[in-house]
């Protein structure tokens, strides 16, 4: 499919400002070596390649990023971010696009791990902590796999290393405060 | 010395023998570790991958909390000792980030406490005093010392040891009279971030580090981060089903091999819990 | 009153694109003094000057005031228009409304109207004050030195030696050749370097008006263009190279070995040496540091050996100095140290990870494996090599900012001799861009293309070890994939750098770095070869990554600019030198120790004042030969007794006044 660049570049400007913006990265630094997609060990499961999700920007074709399973496989190692030439931290810009695509509401090519993340905060805001096994819980059940890691978790429980009492913090006022804030400032979601 | 203790939610579950190790050997080496009051949940990937603010403000409360006691913070697990250096690195070099953040958690984080992980501090800790604590040297023990993403990346925060080639997990391993093998998957992503949601990425990326240690002569793995334990550890049987391989290969927390050279028992640093046994290998050593 | 003109320049579109030079030209007609003022497309062109020496006549103009480029420029130019026009060269004042002004301010035009007009005002200010200043003579010393010994110094020293000149060349090594003479073919002809290297190094030996220190550096530097003296150290060598005949039973018998630097690290020497066996001059040293005698006490074989009994571990550090006219700066480059930086490869610690210039020595028939290309590692030939480009070049994270220009070329050349070397070996290389502009180049690349060579678009993000394996981890990205390489040998494409103290040399000669460390030109494209400091030139890749041809090409431009110096019987000196009212100096001489240039003296005079006995005393004078007109002395001066001339206390206080009332 040909692309038109003229309108590519033109509509895109304004999706491509402000990610820079909350990034804190400017993409046209990127000189396309690639040496991010060469050494990321996700890319094997990647429907976009690093260095390409950066082209994308540079182009302004945002679209094709939010739809993406890239994004939402990244696991935020920082391999690229260490080792690019041109100290682009993409590690953050990869944060900066996911969490664009949440606010967006576009969150399909990563349904997996946008629910874990759900569920997990979900855990911090009720309790303040991360409590493992409901989150394991509420994870399958939310995405109908009931008996995912069920093994893991009989392992665990079995060592004693899967607390079922709820660990809940004094402050959890404060903790939903910082929730509401973050929402109010940031705007809906 | 006397450090803030944050321990994060896993040391309190699932990685309940990394804090066990970790006081057992503190306690030994006189650090002593005051836990700080009301901690709360660092947000780890889940927080930051949502909203950039979320990430830092969550961090900020256990900064401001630690600032009351006036400490500096030790924290055993990579990534919330990453979590919490991120939001301070940010927070000192942006203030007008820190000013929205004292607003949004209603706490004022003025008090800058430095924040150590805890193999930090320990490799910090002069060769002779180590040593002079260890009562039972593993010799003959080789060991493929794993360090992980977030204790070493990105440089720029951590910094306390080389992101390509760290070494200061191998001078521990060696001080406790074992032998730390030289491998190149060091720093090499685990994927644990994907065990849940994407457990064949993990798992894929759990293979290549266990056959590499292997291939290298290694008879165990030490680790400082309970997501990468537990990735590795745990679902070992998961990667020996999905490869048909027949990996066994034990992965303990690196106080956990201290302690045993500290000459703690195996139950007393929680040898006896973990997924693939490293009892055997180690009572071989006689 | 003088009659000042004011000439504004458009520059093309550079001025004229951005203001209204006509608008310019109209106001300053009303400034003081200005009798006529005008604009013109481009003042330095010939109907440019001749239309500033034609109104110099019609107005009787006897100041000028030209606002165009930056001085730097066309100071000299535009002087030499007053002086055809039949005025003092001195009486013309430029305004630089181009780099201090549009091309600055090209997105807000008003505001560079404004400013272009302040800064013709401020001109006009100081040349309604400016004086006739006159130019005097110093003779010139018909010799020159050059520092550095490569394939620069030498083709500079040995085409100023032909034109009749004498030509000092210290060389820091024990032998001279560079870098060049270590290399095996040479890109885009293949021809070997050796060949068309030892020949120059030996002529350089026989020439009776090239007088050659090696193991030597320069160490101090006095005196100015035509007249410098200079200090040179050179390292006890603990052979007598008098007595000495070059027989090599020293070497041959030394017990030490010593890692060969000559053979970058592959292979070994003793601990008296030649580098190579061309070295030029061709006889040993002793490295200190590495002998069994220096280092224990015992030994002395080389001595109790020697039928010449030249070895003397007595020797001593020797000092000399040169007068001469003219310097050379010739020191080259040294490669990055990639194993401090770059940790995705290993940080130096797999023998089979090398740099190109090791490769060199590998395939070349007089290094350390007789030309045959075998693994450090195992001595094993090598199926599958990889070549990784810019290392440490074009990396701002880890290295330098720029391109260093010759490896893709050495690059291609090196894969060729894989080929040709290794039967059925497999070549990959990782590159970002392939630049090979210059005669000959794009042919020798595509010929590596077509002979087998395998060109992957993309940066190298680890090299390691996994059990034998040695696997390159990069990435296509003309295809988007990933993409892995078990490699049997890895060639680094390593930055090309200054060589090390470069700085150094820079401050001893009196030159600028740039912010890489390359020493600067004066002018990048019109003055290539030399530099801000009268007499002092620049040859080869000191002054930034070069091949053979480009340094041959400016060694000889350096040689055709020093004989041009020497050539001259005397030099006329810069006139805007700092002169002393000996009525007002009060002789506290706080000027002396701030001069850079050590220029100022004490200087004693007989004061006659009238009813007065004549009065002995001292005061501060200027050395003419030495100052170069910084002002750092008018600075200091209390009594305002010291000022330099255009630029003085009268003058300079116009301009602020044109500039701020
Ligand atoms: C791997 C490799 C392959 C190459 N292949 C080719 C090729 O095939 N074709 C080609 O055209 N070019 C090639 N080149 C480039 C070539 O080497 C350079 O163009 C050439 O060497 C530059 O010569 P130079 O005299 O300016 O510098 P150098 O060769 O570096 O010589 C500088 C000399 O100055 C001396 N020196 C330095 N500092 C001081 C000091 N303070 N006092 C006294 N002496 C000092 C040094 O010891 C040295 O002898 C290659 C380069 C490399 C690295
Ligand atoms: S490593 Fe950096 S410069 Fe290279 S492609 Fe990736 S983001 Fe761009
Ligand atoms: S941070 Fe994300 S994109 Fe970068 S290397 Fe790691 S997984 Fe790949």
């Amino acid at each position: 499919m040909r692309l038109n660049l003229t309108v590519a570049t033109r509509d895109g400007t304004e999706f491509v400002r402000r990610v820079e913006a909350e990034s804190g990265q400017k993409v046209a630094d990127c000189y396309q070596c690639g040496k991010c997609t060469a050494g990321c060990p996700v890319t094997f499961a990647m429907d976009l390649m690093p260095h390409q999700v950066v082209r994308l920007l540079q182009l302004g074709l945002g679209d094709e990023i939010l739809e993406s399973k890239t994004i939402w496989l990244c696991s935020t190692c920082a391999t690229c971010t260490t080792r690019c030439p041109r100290n682009i931290d993409l590690a953050r810009l990869m944060d900066t696009l996911r969490s664009t695509a949440r606010s967006a509401g576009r969150t399909k090519a990563g349904k997996g791990i946008a629910q874990f993340n759900e569920v997990f905060l979900d855990s911090v805001r009720r309790y303040g902590r991360a409590h493992e096994l409901g989150i394991g819980l509420r994870y399958n059940l939310k995405t109908g796999k009931l008996f995912k890691d069920s093994d893991l978790a009989r392992g665990w429980f079995l060592r004693g290393r899967l607390k079922v009492a709820v660990p809940k913090i004094r402050g959890v006022a404060e903790i939903d405060r910082i929730f509401n804030e973050i929402k109010r400032m940031e705007g809906g979601k | 010395m006397r450090y803030s203790y944050y321990s994060g939610c896993s040391l309190h579950a699932t990685a309940r023998e990394f804090d066990l190790s970790t006081r057992a050997v503190c306690r030994r080496l006189g650090i002593e570790l005051a836990e700080i009051p009301d901690w709360n949940c660092c947000g780890a990937t889940a927080a930051h991958s949502t909203s950039h603010l979320l990430g830092v403000a969550l961090a900020a409360r256990n900064l401001a909390l630690a600032g009351e006691q006036g400490l500096d913070v030790l924290v055993p697990c990579a990534a919330c000792y990453q979590r919490l250096a991120v939001a301070r690195k940010e927070m000192d070099q942006n203030s007008e980030l820190w000013k929205r953040v004292v607003r949004i958690t209603g706490r004022d984080y003025t008090d800058r406490v430095g924040i150590k992980s805890l193999l930090e501090v320990l490799a910090g800790l002069d060769s002779e005093q180590l040593a002079a604590q260890v009562v039972r040297p593993l010799e003959g023990l080789k060991v493929a010392c794993y360090y992980g993403c977030l204790l070493v990346r990105p440089p720029a925060v951590t910094g306390f040891d080389d992101p390509e080639h760290p070494r200061t997990m191998d001078r521990l391993v060696r001080l406790a009279g074992a032998e730390s093998v030289d491998w190149d998957y060091k720093t090499e992503c685990c994927g644990a971030a994907q065990g849940v949601s994407n457990e064949p990425v993990a798992l894929k990326l759990a293979r290549d580090i266990l056959e590499v240690a292997s291939r290298a002569g290694a008879d165990c793995l030490v680790c400082a981060c309970p997501l990468c334990q537990s990735n590795l550890d745990a679902r070992q049987g998961h990667v020996n089903r999905a490869y048909g391989t027949s990996l066994k290969l034990p992965v303990m927390y690196f106080t956990q091999l201290l302690g045993l050279a500290f000459g703690f028992d195996e139950r007393e640093l929680g040898l006896d819990t973990l997924f693939v046994d490293p009892r055997p290998v180690i009572r071989a050593l006689g | 009153m003088p009659r000042t003109g004011v000439f504004v320049c458009w520059c093309g579109s550079n001025i004229g694109g951005v203001i209204d030079c006509p608008g310019i030209a109209a106001q300053a007609a009303g400034f003081p003094a200005v009798v006529h003022s005008v604009d013109y497309k481009y003042l330095c062109s010939e109907p440019g000057q001749n239309m500033i020496i034609q109104a110099v006549r019609e107005h009787r103009l006897d100041r000028v005031v030209v606002a165009s480029c930056s001085p730097r420029l066309h100071e000299e130019t535009f002087r030499k228009v007053l002086a055809r026009a039949g005025l003092n060269p001195y009486l013309v004042e430029m305004a630089n409304i181009r780099e201090h002004c549009t091309w600055v301010h090209g997105a807000e035009k008003e505001q560079a109207q404004a400013k272009a007009l302040a800064l013709v005002r401020r001109a006009v200010a100081k040349a309604n004050r400016l004086e006739p200043l006159f130019e005097s003579t110093i003779p010139v010393t018909k010799r020159c030195l050059i520092v550095g010994g490569g394939i620069a110094g030498i083709q500079t020293a040995l085409d100023v030696a032909d034109a009749g000149h004498e030509v000092v060349l210290v060389e820091r090594e024990p032998t001279i050749g560079g870098n060049m003479v270590k290399l095996d073919k040479t890109f885009p002809t293949l021809d070997c370097s050796a060949c068309i290297s030892t020949p120059k190094m030996a002529a350089v030996a026989a020439h009776p008006d090239i007088r050659l220190y090696t193991c030597a550096e320069i160490e101090k530097v006095t005196g100015y263009i035509g007249n410098f003296e200079v200090t040179i150290r050179r390292k006890a060598r603990y052979v007598d190279h008098e007595k000495c005949t070059g027989c090599g039973t020293c070497w041959e018998k030394c017990p030490m070995q010593v890692p060969s630097e000559f053979n970058a690290g592959l292979g070994q020497r003793k601990a008296i040496y030649i580098p190579f066996p061309q070295a030029v001059p061709n006889k040993p040293v002793i490295d200190r540091e590495h002998c069994r005698y220096f280092t224990t006490g015992k030994c002395q074989v080389c001595a109790k050996l020697c039928p010449a009994g030249a070895v003397d571990y007595e020797q001593e550090d020797e000092v000399f100095t040169e007068k001469v006219g003219a310097l050379v700066a010739a020191t080259g480059f040294q490669l990055f140290n990639w194993s401090r930086v770059y940790g995705e490869y290993g940080y130096g610690r797999y023998p089979d990870v090398i740099t190109g210039l090791q490769f060199e020595r590998l395939v070349n028939a007089a290094g350390p494996t007789g030309g045959k290309i075998l693994r450090p590692s195992d001595g094993s030939a090598p199926r599958t090599v990889v070549f990784i480009k810019c290392v440490g070049s074009r990396d701002e994270s880890k290295g330098r900012s720029y391109c260093s220009r010759i490896c893709c070329m050495y690059t291609a050349k090196h894969a060729l001799q894989v080929l040709e070397k290794v039967p059925g070996a497999q070549v990959y290389v990782f590159y970002m861009d392939v630049r090979t502009a210059g005669k000959g180049y794009e042919e020798f690349y595509q010929r590596a293309v077509r002979e087998g060579v395998v060109y992957v678009r993309g940066r190298v993000s680890k090299v390691y070890r996994d059990g034998e394996r040695l696997v390159v981890r990069g990435v296509d990205t003309l295809l988007g994939r990933p993409v892995e390489v078990d490699a049997d040998l890895v060639v680094l494409a390593t930055a090309v750098e200054p060589a090390a103290g470069a700085g150094e040399t820079a401050r001893l000669l009196g030159i600028n770095a740039d912010r890489d460390g390359f020493f600067q030109e004066a002018h990048p494209k019109l003055r290539p070869v030399e530099t801000h400091t009268g007499g002092v030139f620049l040859a080869g890749a000191c002054s930034s990554p070069k091949d053979i041809p480009d340094t041959v090409a400016q060694a000889s431009g350096a040689a055709a600019k020093v004989v041009g110096l020497l050539s001259r019987e005397q030099l006329s000196t810069n006139p805007m030198i700092a002169q002393v009212n000996e009525t007002l100096c009060t002789g506290c001489f706080l000027c002396v120790p701030v001069c850079p240039y050590k220029a100022l003296e004490r200087r004693k005079i007989t004061e006659l004042l009238p009813g007065h006995p004549p009065r002995e005393r001292e005061v501060a004078g200027v050395n003419p030969g030495l100052c170069q007109g910084c002002g750092a002395c008018n600075a200091v001066c209390r009594a305002g007794a010291v000022e330099v001339r255009g630029f003085t206390n009268e003058q300079l206080l116009a301009e602020v006044d044109a500039l701020c009332l």
